[in-house]
């Protein structure tokens, strides 16, 4: 079989007809895929603007945390959030907005329930609102900060990385804010360009003392942060923005946590470990089954959940078994998160790797801020992948 | 002599058939120029505020006329585009504000600098840009007066310095363009704007203590439009007295509903800074028609009542109308005419903005750094390299 893979991919460019996968738009927009290689022509009338190219896939119900209700991403973090403010009346949650439900809908009904000592609006001053945050939790309280957008937390950088992940530490123990755990819509959505889309994981990644969690679907989001409001860290809990709606599963309606710094394999496979977190692991999925179907190669998709501290066992212990390894994710390239796991894992499995690990990102530019003009947006990663493999270029799979 | 050349135009009027709607009064009819009482600034930390008595000029009272409802039907224009989609992302419309921008304009010099947030469109017109370009860049084309690229929030013109999404960051910006307006000698001053959701921001307070440090020519208005998004400002701010927030810097607040207000509050503003006298903060009391942005409807957290009230109390435009006319400044069909002519100029800039193509692939990733030779970026899809050229 990886025979047959390599034969595919040593042969001339061809173009396989791409049919039954996706929508109908993408074969439209496959057709300018191909024309964007770099000796075409750009288009210069309006370009066709093409949707985000992933489709949700809900996993299967779970039967072990009790009666199911269908939620959606911003609904399951309702609830996790309703489950806290009942089990524990230390708990508060306040941020820009969060009072009328934030913009959201996250904390919809909440001050309604449990009072407007409990869930309150701040000002505008993110890095007020965190270190408020960190005072509270140091203090005792369960503090759940929202920050409106990833991309407004830079005021808070300093509170959090100086403040925040070094209390337990710079105290000896004495003192810690292991309550506080802080929430902020993450990643692209289309017309976010360049401060409604931002995907921080890598700089926080790079701080000890904190946790850095993104889910992929409601289940998953509501297990993940009431593992991080349980936990005993400062976390920060990264919420898809893309997926609040368009995400809907059978959610358990009773609390219960998915535990943090373990990664999920979604799908096992002898061939490539594919490594993703939040939305992008619904795209990887696309190019999994697409993988299967078009190249016959077989993918293991592992969910990485929680960015730090991450799960460097399951990861290696899959790159071992196949021996090659692609991630991806939304965020610039360099220094993005999967740089720290190509550099761990060539450490650790280098004489399992069979190729080059590959570090890949979606979308328009990043390494440039995403631009302004929306047609340009999400072109699907899925059948790129599997055409440039189709036309040799891929040297993870050679 | 006024009298023979108004002769000589009706005469020339009538032997062309008054194909064009002809004043029914001459040039010589109307008043040159009218005093008008305005409403006088609270102040703090000052011994005097700006003059109530205020002197307006008939080419004064319809270039502000003009600009207001320029601002005012590019405004309502974005909107219209909005909703059919041609406009895409975000867009923060100013009407209801259009005084502020026109005001200021009026009280400093096309040579001195100015920054605001996002609510920008006004700004980026009242700083040089022309309708089109305003438009083009919010339909994302390339006639954009940031080549298409940037978006409602992000144009800029000379001596404009955007246009800036975050909020409360563009005020140590400004503080900064105004060091170098010191440093440099040359007179000019920075007005960094922002608003009453923004003054509660930390860095404002840190730009406010910086200029006053350096006694630099910053002049910090906050544009309160009373809600910062939805929030109220009574439930986001301890002080609603935002011109008394820079507390040793003197304050005027001011109501932003009457260009001459603003007009004479800046001109204040920008002689204290001028004479080395150190920053100064304005409070301006304004009111924005629409929500935040567009997809706010901005009933949730005030009544159509009060909106209308503004709307029929204080409209900054019906406000200046009212004056002229009732001083014998203008005739109702001068207005009227500007008023076409606004609305061609707009109708005009829109089918550019609709019809002028995007801009081409090869510049989407210009400008990220600055270098030499060009820099080579990943596109799109992780086998097409995009040149960053700058």
């Amino acid at each position: 079989m990886a025979a047959a893979a390599r034969f595919f991919i040593r042969g001339a460019p061809f173009k396989l007809p791409v049919s039954g996968v996706g929508t109908g738009a993408q074969s439209s927009f496959e057709a300018t895929l191909l024309k964007l290689s770099p000796n075409s022509n750009s288009r210069t009338k309006t370009q066709r603007r093409h949707a985000a190219h992933f489709t949700f896939q809900p996993d299967p119900v779970p039967t072990q945390y009790g009666p199911t209700q269908k939620m959606n991403l911003f609904q399951s973090v309702t609830s996790a959030l309703d489950n806290t403010l009942a089990s524990d009346p230390t708990a508060v949650i306040f941020g820009e907005d969060v009072a009328f439900g934030g913009v959201f809908r996250c904390t919809v009904g909440l001050r309604d329930k449990y009072g407007k000592d409990r869930v309150f609006n701040t000002p505008l001053c993110e890095q007020g609102i965190v270190g408020f945050g960190i005072g509270a939790a140091v203090a005792g309280a369960t503090a759940i900060a929202e920050i409106q957008f990833a991309d407004y937390i830079y005021p808070a950088f300093d509170q959090i990385v100086n403040e925040a992940a070094k209390y337990r530490y710079r105290s000896g123990n004495l003192f810690d804010c292991g309550n506080l755990t802080i929430r902020a819509p993450w990643g692209c959505v289309g017309h976010g360009s360049l401060y409604h889309s931002q995907s921080p994981e890598a700089f926080f990644a790079h701080c000890p003392g904190i946790k850095v969690v993104i889910p992929r679907s409601p289940v998953q989001a509501k297990g993940l942060l009431l593992a991080c409001i349980a936990d005993q860290n400062p976390c920060i809990f990264f919420e898809p923005k893309i997926l609040y709606r368009a995400a809907v599963e059978q959610v358990p309606v009773e609390p219960y946590t998915i535990p943090l710094s373990q990664a999920e394999i979604l799908q096992e496979g002898s061939d490539v470990t594919l490594v993703a977190w939040g939305t992008q692991i619904h795209v990887m999925r696309e190019v999994a089954n697409m993988a299967q179907e078009k190249l016959g190669v077989s993918c293991e998709l592992i969910d990485l959940q929680t960015i730090l501290p991450w799960d460097t066992e399951t990861v290696c212990k899959s790159v071992v078994k196949t021996g090659r390894l692609l991630i991806s994710h939304e965020a610039p390239i360099t220094g993005g998160f999967a740089a720290e796991i190509s550099s761990t894992v060539q450490e650790e499995c280098f004489l399992n790797l069979e190729a080059p690990i590959k570090d890949d990102q979606l979308l328009n530019p990043r390494q440039g801020p995403s631009s302004g003009s929306p047609g340009l947006h999400h072109l699907s990663f899925s059948s790129s992948f599997i055409q440039s493999v189709e036309r040799g270029q891929e040297k993870t799979l050679c | 002599m006024l009298t023979n050349i108004s002769n000589v135009l009706r005469a020339c009027a009538q032997r062309n058939g008054a194909a064009s709607v002809v004043s029914a009064r001459t040039y010589a009819d109307f008043t040159a120029e009218a005093t008008f009482e305005i409403k006088k600034c609270d102040i703090h930390k000052l011994d005097e505020a700006p003059a109530t008595q205020v002197v307006m000029t008939r080419e004064e009272g319809l270039q502000y006329y003009r600009t207001m409802q320029t601002i005012r039907r590019m405004e309502l224009k974005a909107d219209q585009l909005y909703k059919q989609k041609i406009i895409r992302g975000f867009c923060h419309l100013y009407d209801g504000q259009e005084a502020c921008a026109v005001g200021i304009e009026a009280g400093i010099n096309l040579t001195d600098h100015l920054i605001t947030a996002y609510r920008a469109h006004g700004y980026t017109y009242t700083r040089g840009g022309t309708v089109k370009e305003i438009m083009a860049e919010l339909t994302g084309r390339r006639g954009g007066i940031a080549k298409g690229k940037g978006g409602s929030m992000h144009m800029y013109t000379k001596h404009f310095y955007g246009g800036n999404g975050i909020v409360g960051a563009q005020v140590p910006l400004g503080a900064g363009v105004a060091l170098a307006c010191k440093y440099l000698g040359n007179n000019e001053l920075c007005v960094s704007l922002y608003g009453d959701g923004a003054a509660n921001q930390g860095q404002i307070f840190e730009s406010y203590n910086m200029a006053a440090l350096w006694k630099l020519p910053a002049i910090f208005i906050c544009e309160n439009n009373r809600y910062g998004m939805g929030t109220s400002v009574e439930r986001a701010a301890a002080s609603t007295d935002y011109y008394k927030r820079g507390d040793f810097i003197p304050g005027l607040r001011v109501d932003g509903m009457d260009v001459l207000c603003v007009r004479e509050a800046t001109k204040f503003a920008a002689d204290h800074c001028r004479s080395g006298k150190g920053p100064m903060l304005m409070e301006l009391q304004t009111y924005r028609y629409h929500g935040h942005s567009m997809s706010d409807p901005g009933v949730s957290y005030r009544t159509r009542e009060e909106i209308q009230e503004v709307r029929g109390k204080s409209d900054p435009i019906s406000m200046l109308k009212d004056r002229m006319l009732s001083n014998n400044m203008a005739s109702v069909e001068e207005l009227k005419e500007i008023d076409v002519a606004v609305r061609k100029e707009i109708e005009d800039a829109a089918q550019f903005a609709t019809t002028d193509p995007e801009p081409p692939l090869e510049e989407l990733c210009n400008h990220i750094f600055y270098n030499n030779p060009a820099l080579e970026v990943r596109g799109t899809n992780p086998w097409a390299k995009l040149k960053s050229v700058s």
